[in-house]
């Protein structure tokens, strides 16, 4: 059993793919190419850890970098909002 | 086409109001019919509900029963009752509403601060929001337990399924009566409703208690008057007549003043038969049943399930144009061809529009009529009258046909049809085939087609469609044609390919020792439908002689080049280290000449990527691949006749000596497994990682019983059969088999095992009587010394079939676990679709994959799922040197 202090970094670990905060213009670009409503994009509760370690807000759009066995790498996004059928911390709204 | 768009459909609940209004009548009393079997005014068969008998005129609309639409009636009822559909919501308005005053239980500035926001998400239209923003809310005012706005104490809210609320108050559980809840539900403001999701307008939570009850028109419940002149009623109106007759009896109680025990025990009954009608599977109450035993079926029940309103008569339609019968094979056919009987083809039509270029061939086929084919069974009028055929003067109806009237012919050969086996898992599970008509009764299709169907001929039967329209015809020669699907978006490669004799065939037609005279090739040249010159023989003295090979050259593209191993190389025996090598399991195609190697199942075989057959379908398209099919594969089966190709007992009998060493190592096997059981009784057995003792025993014991025994035995064996006996010709080609099949047929089938293990059950520490108990010995537990040509013992053929009785009981599990899965996906995905960008989304726009499968790739068109085989472009560019 490892220690409670043991706490490891997600973001360093090797089945994490990266994750980045879009800036506006970059959010605003995508969602262009992709002519959709940023709603309609596949959703990222707050809470999710990773979200929590790239300090990303609510609203923010979140680009995702996987390696893929098929096509090398592969580009996603997530919309990034409060969860509130599953809150962890309290307010919100 | 366009027609009226739907734009919006909106669900409400029926308030108490709009019932009595949409009814025609109060049902007052149970009494259905009088003595002489008329329906009583006021019964749940009052005739104002609407006409149902043949000639019965509607007393409320006047009209027949073809054309009343039925009308509803109404019950009062004596005391308010729960509607169980909505017990969840009304839990929900309980729990998040003040029991005094009834407003939300969250605080005035809050509460107007949410409303606006409502409203705000309301414009943006951001459904999903929405959503989220009520459950927010309510999950916070079911939480308080102080009204904000009357300072009212809350008690907590007990839901006891099925419907009955309780308080938790102070001095214990307190039962809330649908009345009390009721009153509750009626106190809640408009606005507060909205903002728990609720719409006040089209459906007040106060409605979701019935204070009326609607009587649904007699159409809806239909009677049936049986053979013995009894009339016999809808489970619905038997369940109707019971709520009436407790709500009577419940008035009755009331108005004289009876105790209120007697008058909640009567409300409770009342309670519990409007709770079956709606729903009689309702769990944590018995379900209502008929006399006999059986369950009646509520509303609900009419609508759920498969066999229900929408799974049953909506989504699944009977269709017309349709035919269904047993199938049987035809390799003469095309793979784009189905065998059509005549008695099919003559009830089946297409409809043909009349114009001055046809009209003599549609005078001919109005002639012969519906029962002579090539004929017709209807002809329609440019002002749409339908003419039978079948008892008028067709001579004077083809004498009248004229462009623009539309013939129904019969079916007849070229026509397109789609062909269909069940289960359809799968999109190639329908495909259009061409018509070709034919004696007998039966569909036929060419065997190659059988894999994406799935079929065999043990009486499967087959269901056919004839498309109507022009577009649909279209669609379905250019989409669902056979040759389009040779190749499966399951795995990139062929599901369409040879098998079984059309391999074993090819190999015997390729193989090195196959020389064949003038005449010989002249038939198999003639079976396949090659037209030309034949090419030079290989042979010249002292006769002219062909090879097989040369045949296949034939039809091979003349830039097609080739390079890959045989099946028959995956036996090391017979395996080729280079292009020089006597055992000619090098296939080697340079410039469309099949060099050397014989073709197999890795050449021409189905489900094999990267075949020979793969290739052509890739690179020379679906088109040649199809002639290929139906021309080269015929001329395999046509040498296959021709040279004789069986097997039977002789071929799998052993010399005495091999029989004599089969038997020692087996002995030494045994002997193995005893030292084993020994070593354990002694305690000098070492339990493996993980396992106890008795499980390490086992498990070496079924290690030393099975493979390690049947490899050995296996290769004991090889030496005694070559490539000249027709068992290893199967096995080896890929036709049909394996070498342990071979082993098991030959030598011994070993240990049998269930679920992995040996077997064990039976009688108490032993599996037969037969047995000491508690032997733990080979033979005591399922092990066989003998093959199938040798016969088993009694008591091996019993183990042999537990053993195989898994197989069948695991094959019956998967099936109907599957088949749901299936279902289940298939309703979750079947409205995404790939867009033009390249995204997978929903017909709503939200994006589901940004790019289609990650990688873009259609899997059908790529080679085992690479968008592109670096090896096969190399191979083909540069083709390829000896
Ligand atoms: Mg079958
Ligand atoms: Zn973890
Ligand atoms: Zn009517
Ligand atoms: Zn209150």
């Amino acid at each position: 059993m490892p220690s409670k202090k043991t706490k490891i970094n997600i973001l360093e670990h090797e089945l994490v793919p990266k994750h980045e905060v879009l800036s506006p213009e970059e959010a605003s670009k995508v969602l262009k190419r992709l002519n959709i409503k940023p709603t309609q994009l596949p959703w990222i509760s707050i809470d999710d850890p990773i979200v929590r370690l790239i300090k990303a807000k609510p609203g923010d759009i979140i680009k995702i970098t996987r390696k893929s066995p098929t096509a090398g790498e592969s580009i996603a996004y997530r919309y990034v909002v409060v969860d509130t059928l599953h809150p962890k911390k309290k307010g919100g709204k | 086409m366009i027609s009226n768009k739907i734009k919006e459909i909106k669900f409400g609940i029926l308030s108490p109001d709009e019932i009595r209004k949409m009814s025609i009548t109060a049902i007052v009393t149970g009494e259905v019919y009088d003595n002489d079997g008329v329906p009583i005014d006021g019964g749940v068969a009052d005739r104002r509900l609407g006409a149902v008998e043949p000639r019965e005129v509607c007393p409320t609309c006047g009209n027949t029963r073809d054309n009343c639409p039925g009308h509803f009636g109404h019950i009062e009822l004596a005391k308010p009752v729960i509607h169980v559909s909505f017990v969840k919501y009304i839990n929900m308005y309980l729990k998040t509403t003040c029991r005094v005053c009834g407003r939300l239980k969250i605080s005035e500035r809050e509460r107007k601060r949410y409303l606006e926001l409502l409203r705000g998400l309301q414009e943006l239209e951001l459904h999903h929001l929405i959503k989220r923003f009520h459950e927010y809310i309510r999950r916070k005012a079911s939480a308080v337990n102080k009204c904000p706005h009357c300072g009212a104490e809350q008690y907590k809210i007990r839901l006891e399924k099925p419907h009955t609320f309780y308080e938790e108050r102070g001095e214990g559980l307190v039962k809330l009566n649908p009345a009390e809840v009721r009153a509750r539900l009626e106190k809640i403001p408009d606005e507060d409703v909205r903002l728990l999701g609720g719409d006040p307008v089209h459906a007040r939570p106060e409605w979701m208690v019935l204070t009326v009850l609607p009587v649904p028109p007699r159409a809806v419940r239909p009677s049936i008057l049986l053979e013995t002149g009894i009339r016999s009623e809808d489970d619905l109106t038997h369940k109707l007549v019971d709520i009436i007759r407790v709500n009577n009896r419940l008035r009755e109680h009331i108005e004289s003043g009876a105790p209120s025990v007697i008058i909640n025990d009567e409300w409770d009954l009342l309670q519990y038969h409007i709770t079956t009608y709606f729903d009689n599977e309702v769990p944590g109450i018995p379900v209502a049943k008929h006399r006999s035993g059986k369950a009646l079926k509520g509303i609900a029940q009419r609508l759920k399930g498969k066999e229900g309103r929408f799974r049953g008569n909506l989504r699944g339609k009977r269709v017309d144009f349709s035919s269904r019968t047993v199938i049987s094979p035809d390799p003469n056919l095309s793979i784009n061809e189905v065998g059509v009987p005549e008695m099919v083809a003559k009830v089946l039509t297409v409809p043909e529009k009349v114009t001055p270029w046809n009209i003599e061939e549609m005078r001919k086929l109005v002639i012969n009529g519906p029962d002579k084919w090539p004929g017709a069974n209807y002809v329609i009028k440019p002002d749409g009258r339908k003419i039978s055929l079948k008892y008028v003067d067709r001579k004077a109806i083809a004498e009248s046909l004229a462009p623009g009237y539309i013939v129904e012919r019969h079916l007849r050969d070229g026509d397109i049809v789609l062909f269909n086996r069940q289960p359809s898992l799968h999109r190639i599970s329908v495909m259009a085939h061409v018509v070709r008509v034919l004696p007998y009764k039966t569909f036929r299709l060419n065997l190659l087609v059988c894999p994406p169907y799935n079929a065999d001929f043990d009486g499967d039967e087959m269901n056919l469609h004839v498309p109507q329209s022009e577009e649909a015809r279209a669609e379905a020669r250019l989409l669902m044609l056979v040759e389009k699907h040779i190749l499966t978006p399951r795995y990139g490669g062929p599901i369409i390919g040879g098998l079984q004799d059309y391999i074993s065939g090819a190999f015997l037609l390729t193989s090195k020792s196959t020389l064949l005279k003038r005449e010989d090739v002249i038939d198999l040249l003639g079976v396949a439908g090659y037209r030309g010159e034949l090419p030079e023989p290989a042979i010249l003295k002292p006769e002219p002689y062909w090879t097989g090979k040369q045949l296949i050259s034939l039809f091979l593209p003349k830039d097609f080049n080739y390079k890959r191993p045989a099946k028959i190389a995956s036996a090391t025996a017979l395996k080729c280290i280079d292009e020089d090598c006597p055992h000619d399991s090098i296939v080697i195609v340079k410039k469309g000449v099949l060099l050397e190697g014989v073709l197999d199942k890795a050449s021409i075989g189905r489900e094999e990527p990267e075949s020979l057959i793969h290739w052509l379908v890739k690179e020379y398209g679906e088109d040649l691949a199809r002639l290929f099919m139906d021309h080269v594969f015929k001329m395999f089966l046509r040498f296959s006749e021709k040279h004789g190709f069986t097997m039977g007992y002789a071929d799998l009998l052993l010399p005495r000596d091999a029989k004599e060493h089969i038997k020692q190592v087996i002995e030494e096997k045994k002997k193995e497994v005893y030292e084993l059981i020994d070593k354990y009784y002694r305690g000098e057995l070492e339990p493996s990682p993980g396992k106890t003792l008795e499980e390490t025993l086992e498990d070496k014991i079924i290690e030393a019983l099975s493979k390690s025994l049947l490899d050995k035995v296996g290769d004991a064996i090889t030496p005694y059969f070559t490539l000249n006996n027709p068992v290893i010709i199967m096995a080896r080609t890929g036709a049909r088999g394996n070498p342990v099949n071979l082993t098991q047929m030959a030598a011994l089938l070993a240990q049998q095992t269930i679920s992995g293990r040996r077997i064990t059950r039976g009688y108490l520490h032993r599996t037969l009587p037969h047995f000491k108990p508690k032997d733990l010995g080979p033979e005591a537990r399922g092990f066989i010394a003998h093959g199938f040509v040798d016969g088993l013992t009694p008591i091996e053929m019993f183990f042999h079939a537990a053993a195989g009785r898994e197989g069948l009981t695991d094959t019956a599990v998967r099936t109907s676990q599957s088949g749901y899965m299936q279902r289940r996906l298939i309703n979750a995905l079947q409205d995404l679709r790939v867009e033009y960008d390249g995204t997978v989304r929903l017909p709503t726009g939200e994006i589901v994959q940004f790019l289609y499968g990650e990688d873009g790739v259609d899997p059908m068109k790529s080679d085992h799922g690479k968008s592109v085989n670096v090896e096969r472009v190399i191979q083909k560019v540069i083709g390829w040197r000896i």
